[in-house]
């Protein structure tokens, strides 16, 4: 798993590292609260939680890909986000899941959390390119 | 009767302590341009911003927080006030990369707006807004109180209701 959690730099600036743990063989990320994620005062930033979603979601993609035995470029298509709750002054975490794999591109479904694994504080949809 | 004018928010004048602090201060955001209804942001060029290791270009997640931010001050400058507003939703369709160690500008307008709800679209782009890195579209909801009400660059431009 380890090769495919290599964040990227923007990741690793912003302070997403991955847990270790895994969700469904997918791996988990978080990133602590602190200024370079903060919006209003004490909340995180909605585009902090949306880049916390989409490295979870490339994660998970890059993790069903290695398992395949596939090494494709991935590029972005779109993505949707969905904000259930304000993040508040704690760690985040997120999860991504294969809706599905195809064979040019995948769809993935993240999730992203708090304190309590079954109350996301937002939801997100990616559609990937893979070439 | 003499009442004195509210000031008007102003995304300009506002961007001046918006993006000292916090996670636009870390992107580096600055304000470009505004209409009565639009915004326009620019994330500068940075190294340590790339999404991904081959090629000199910017990642995708800043991009998003880019469109959020200009998305919210869109929403003010619509508004004519400064009212705190969470994203319920946003969509970003990315039409391509941006060029390598090109910054990237995001402007976004507000194309409706209701006591509780708006609904923003947007392009970023990179050299020309006719030839767009992403296409977005949201939805904010306003919400409560915020403490950056006691920020005077703010003051008086408040909604109330």
């Amino acid at each position: 798993m380890a090769d495919a959690v290599e964040l990227p730099a923007y990741a690793r600036s912003l302070g997403i590292v991955a847990t270790g743990a895994d969700e469904g063989g997918m791996p988990v990320l978080t990133v602590d609260f602190g200024p370079t994620v903060e919006g209003r005062p004490q909340h995180f930033h909605g585009g902090a939680t949306a880049g916390l979603l989409e490295n979870a979601g490339y994660a998970a993609l890059r993790t069903a890909l290695v398992t395949a035995g596939r090494d494709p470029q991935l590029k972005p298509i779109n993505i949707t986000v969905q904000y259930l709750a304000a993040g508040k002054s704690q760690a985040s975490f997120a999860v991504g899941r294969i809706t599905r794999l195809g064979r040019r591109n995948a769809n993935v479904t993240v999730e992203a959390w708090q304190t309590d694994r079954s109350r996301p504080i937002a939801t997100a949809v990616m559609n990937i390119l893979m070439v | 009767m003499n009442t004195p004018a509210t000031p008007r928010f102003d995304a300009r004048e506002a961007s001046k302590w918006f993006f000292r602090h916090g996670h636009t201060g870390w992107l580096g955001l600055r304000f470009t341009d505004q209409g009565d209804n639009w915004v326009e942001l620019e994330l500068p060029w940075r190294e340590d911003l790339i999404g991904d290791s081959s090629r000199h270009v910017l990642a995708s997640g800043p991009i998003i927080s880019l469109m959020d931010m200009a998305s919210g001050m869109a929403i003010w400058q619509t508004r004519g006030s400064f009212q705190p507003v969470a994203t319920l939703d946003l969509r970003v369709d990315y039409q391509r990369p941006a060029r390598e160690r090109a910054s990237v500008r995001g402007r976004v307008e507000c194309y409706r707006i209701t006591r509780s709800a708006a609904f923003v679209r947007g392009i970023a782009y990179d050299e020309s807004p006719d030839d767009p890195v992403a296409h977005v579209a949201g939805c904010f909801m306003t919400i409560g109180a915020d403490p950056r009400e006691d920020n005077p660059a703010l003051r008086g431009a408040m909604g109330h209701g």
